[in-house]
């Protein structure tokens, strides 16, 4: 195989003069011409400032290339170095020879243009096609990504599909001109893991049709596993290892892959599900938290007059219990009602219907017995506030004062989620994200919760860190018998912290039980179809299979009531919802039959 | 479209709540308008005489009682007499207010004929010198008094060239083009340059803005060359704050500019308004307040058109 692209001595700096802050350190790397290469590493490694170098994007964000070689073969046959060739010149390759696709198709589309302009766009740049012959090229592109509908779907604005529509979207531009290298900047980090799922078979079967080189950035070893020929691990703008897939993956040198490798959540099938925990049967303990036929609609209107049409079934009387030191995982798409449910139970929605007690045994005042820990630690600590201001917050919002006690109790917290005891006279720009996290954790438990809902509490942090805050959450939740319940869609994480895991489908729990037996032996066909779209370590260069079932509708017509639940048991805590459609239960019917 | 139905509907809502202010504080200032239309000869006047003016002019009927003949009469397109011109009130309106809608327009093409360009320029030169040069020129646009510049033009015209502005009765465009232009040029670039000043600084705002999107650098990673992102890509996203501005902006200057209309000695609905409250002519200042709120209810909708026409998300409404 010939080499498509051969980068040596790669450096990359931001800034000029006195403030010049380089952020790739030398990167030298080759790569085949329809070979997949992952770059892996955690956030500020410099594996995106390395792609960005690449097509020369990083110009326009204030980057410079500082020394080194990008050698790329063009289509012509002629070799050029991308590191020094003109803007002129590199307008022909970007878009024509070398496509890229972003993290975030919802905001990576000009909002004002439809898809079929912005997709026409580069046959128009590249191939010089205008009108019908453009508009021709343009459908076959959007039925490459297996876009149904094509022809309706060109004259859309983007923010009218989903964000898993929209990156086929930004897949259909990348490969209008049939580049020759294909850069992928952590192209699914944004969707759901079903979503992933599509998007990843998606580029493999184009690869496989194409032939494309590929770069793959991502901060998964799961999608590199199964994707990736070969893997090249960055740390602080260095390569610190790489080398074919199985080798990287199976007898990693380097010290800090390793730790990669094994501090990293990855999802193994239930195999690695907490043990620390004996679900005590009804009568033993009442549980912490009940929540019986909890109900959100959101009323849906339309037209002039704002008619009522009906209402948004957000969350379909959905039942649950946790006991105190016990982790209930709520895990589901976006839209299927898992946040509503965690924010009706802070009072942040109302319930339509359905009652929710918290009871805790322990002697003391609580007038807020749950809290919260919301997803970005980034957005959600005041700039304003002091480290002290934060976590006089809540005390002061149950109507209690900041006196000695508390101050003591600040102090402790701190260091039990591992922060510096100066933090106190601290602002919250002052901490990375994990801190921030810790920080978060620190104030929902200044006043002494028995329930903690944690919403895609680490989502937004390292993978690394993530593990270091799991770690974090565990111990706290064994030491003080902390009821959470944990709000994700990342199976890794929830194998990690979960006792229990409840499966939400379309606003209603489809597969409830221990978190051993759902994960291990999913039966709802939903549930199977999430785990199964979960990348593992195991299934290496695995053909994805393109699933493009969507989630019903939650809009229904006024007084509508949905049919009583029937449930199936099937182990000892392990509960599946029975049901017609849209994924029929397959053991149910096979049940019947027998 | 219901987006716009629903501004609509909010229309005459807006109008009556106008007309009922505008009627209440021209009478909370004191004097009337017998005595100002009179001046010193209205010392004269026997209480008899006075009483008839008043009856006359309807002034001697309760304030709610004048409000509704004045209201009924508006919505048959009868806005009263003006007392000090004696002429329908609507005719003197319309006399004015080709001049002051020719003006607006002029200043409004000079401000995105110029603004517009040189602010998404400073944005693509962002903090280099001429960047810096056109944030200097906004600057000093912006904060100058239009007075001190509307002299400072025509003190630099017949200074250095000999060239006075062309003053003295106006000539509207449909009669002669060149004669109109060569006397509105001048207090057109006076208004225009403030005007000007607010595009630049705006636009240069919101094109650096969206140049760091998302969607920006998709289109340079499909090769799109400098000048199609920032016009294609960047530009039609950053247009709502400015025709926010310039909408507002041209409502204001639709009521007339009582500075420059001063010292180009112009007769537009500035200079209209103001004589007519010196003169507590009611009829006049309820009438033109009216149509001044009405031309900038009349922009407002305008504006929220062309939100329509350049956003795709305020047309179809949110993701269904």
């Amino acid at each position: 195989m010939s080499k498509l692209l051969s980068v040596s001595g790669l450096k990359v700096g931001f800034g000029r003069g006195d403030a010049l802050r380089p952020v790739v350190h030398g990167v030298d790397f080759d790569l085949a011409a329809g070979e997949t290469l992952a770059i892996v590493g955690e956030s500020g490694s410099g594996k995106s400032v390395t792609a960005l170098s690449i097509n020369r994007l990083v110009d326009y964000g204030g980057g410079r290339i500082l020394d080194g070689r990008m050698d790329f073969l063009t289509a012509g046959g002629a070799v050029i170095n991308l590191a020094t060739a003109s803007d002129r010149r590199m307008e022909k390759i970007r878009g024509g020879e070398i496509g890229m696709i972003f993290q975030e198709p919802m905001t990576s589309l000009n909002p004002v243009l439809t898809i079929g302009e912005q997709i026409s766009e580069a046959f128009r740049l590249q191939r010089g096609l205008t009108g019908q012959a453009a508009r021709a090229a343009t459908l076959e592109a959007l039925e490459r990504v297996r876009i149904a509908d094509a022809a309706r779907r060109l004259g859309y604005y983007p923010h009218q599909l989903s964000g898993g529509m929209l990156q086929r979207v930004m897949i259909a531009m990348a490969l209008a001109t049939n580049p020759r290298l294909l850069i992928a900047d952590e192209p699914t980090t944004a969707l759901d893991v079903s979503v992933q799922a599509q998007i990843m078979a998606l580029l493999a079967e184009l690869r496989r049709e194409t032939g494309t080189g590929l770069i793959f950035i991502t901060h998964d070893m799961g999608l590199v596993a199964g994707i990736a020929d070969r893997v090249m691990v960055m740390k602080e703008g260095q390569v610190v290892e790489q080398g074919p897939l199985d080798r990287i993956l199976d007898h990693p040198d380097h010290p800090y892959t390793q730790h990669l490798l094994k501090a990293v959540p990855h999802f193994s099938g239930g195999r690695h599900v907490r043990r620390d925990h004996r679900r005590a049967s009804a009568g033993e303990t009442t549980p912490t938290l009940k929540v019986e036929g909890m109900t959100v609609r959101f009323p849906a209107t339309a037209g002039l007059l704002r008619r009522s049409i009906g209402a948004i079934h957000a969350v379909e009387s959905v039942d649950f219990d946790v006991m105190p030191g016990e982790t209930l995982a709520i895990v589901g798409e976006s839209g299927s009602g898992k946040s509503t449910t965690a924010r009706a139970l802070l009072g942040l929605v109302k319930p339509s219907r359905g009652t929710f007690s918290v009871l805790d045994e322990r002697p003391a005042n609580r007038r807020k017995p749950v809290q919260m820990v919301f997803q970005n630690p980034y957005a959600s600590l005041n700039p304003r506030l002091d480290v002290e201001s934060l976590l006089a917050e809540p005390v002061l919002a149950s109507g209690e004062r900041v006196d000695a006690a508390v101050r003591a109790r600040m102090a402790a917290l701190l260091e039990r989620v591992g922060l510096p005891a100066n933090s106190i006279r601290r602002y919250a720009h002052e901490f990375s994200g994990g801190q921030r996290q810790r920080l978060c954790i620190a104030r929902a438990l200044m006043v002494n919760p028995a329930v903690l809902v944690l919403d895609e509490a680490v989502s937004a942090l390292d993978v690394s860190v993530q593990a270091k805050v799991l770690d974090l959450l565990i111990d706290l939740q064994n030491e003080m018998k902390l009821a959470y319940l944990f709000v994700s869609h990342d199976m890794a994480v929830v194998e990690r912290i979960a006792h229990r895991v409840a499966v939400l489908y379309a606003g209603r729990i489809v597969e409830i039980g221990a978190a051993q037996a759902v994960l291990s032996s999913p039966q709802h066909a939903y549930t199977r179809r999430l785990i199964a779209a979960v990348p593992t370590m195991e299934r290496r260069r695995e053909i994805f299979e393109l699933d493009t079932a969507t989630i019903p509708t939650l809009l229904r017509p006024p007084g509508y009531e949905p049919p009583q639940d029937h449930w199936r048991v099937c182990g000892e805590d392990h509960q599946v919802r029975i049901e017609g459609d849209p994924y029929k239960d397959q053991n149910h019917v096979a049940d019947a039959r027998r | 479209m219901n987006y716009l139905i629903r501004r609509l509907v909010t229309f005459p809502l807006v109008m009556f709540g106008v007309s009922v202010l505008v009627f209440v504080a021209i009478r909370l200032v004191p004097g009337d308008s017998i005595t100002a239309m009179l001046g010193t000869e209205a010392g004269l006047l026997t209480p008899e005489q006075r009483q008839s003016l008043a009856v006359y002019f309807g002034l001697d009927q309760g304030w709610f009682s004048q409000y509704w003949r004045w209201l009924s009469g508006v919505f048959s397109g009868n806005l009263g007499i003006s007392v000090t011109y004696g002429k329908p009130v609507l005719d003197v309106i319309l006399e004015r207010f080709p001049l002051t809608l020719e003006l607006a327009v002029l200043a409004m093409v000079i401000a995105l004929g110029i603004g517009l360009p040189l602010g998404v320029f400073a944005a693509t030169r962002n903090e280099k010198r001429s960047d810096l040069a056109v944030r200097i020129f906004a600057m000093i646009g912006q904060s100058t008094p239009s007075f001190v510049i509307g002299l400072l033009i025509i003190f630099a015209l017949s200074a250095g060239f000999g060239i006075l502005p062309a003053m003295g009765q106006f000539v509207p465009f449909l009669e002669d083009p060149l004669g109109n232009l060569s006397q509105l040029i001048l207090p057109a670039m006076t208004l225009g340059l403030s005007f000007t000043a607010s595009v630049t600084r705006i636009s240069r705002s919101a094109v650096l803005d969206v140049l760091g999107d998302d969607y920006v650098r998709t289109a340079r990673a499909k090769g799109a060359p400098k000048a199609r992102v920032i016009w294609r890509h960047a530009l039609p996203n950053a247009l709502i704050p400015v025709v926010t501005l310039s909408g507002v902006e041209f409502g204001y200057l639709l009521g007339g500019a009582v500075l420059v209309e001063q010292i180009f000695a112009l007769p537009g609905l500035g200079r209209l308004v103001l004589d007519a409250i010196l003169q507590r002519d009611y009829a006049l200042v309820q009438g033109s307040v009216l149509f001044v709120a009405l031309n900038f209810m009349i922009v407002n909708l305008l504006v929220d058109l062309t939100y329509v026409m350049l956003d795709p998300r305020i047309r179809l409404g949110g993701r269904a």
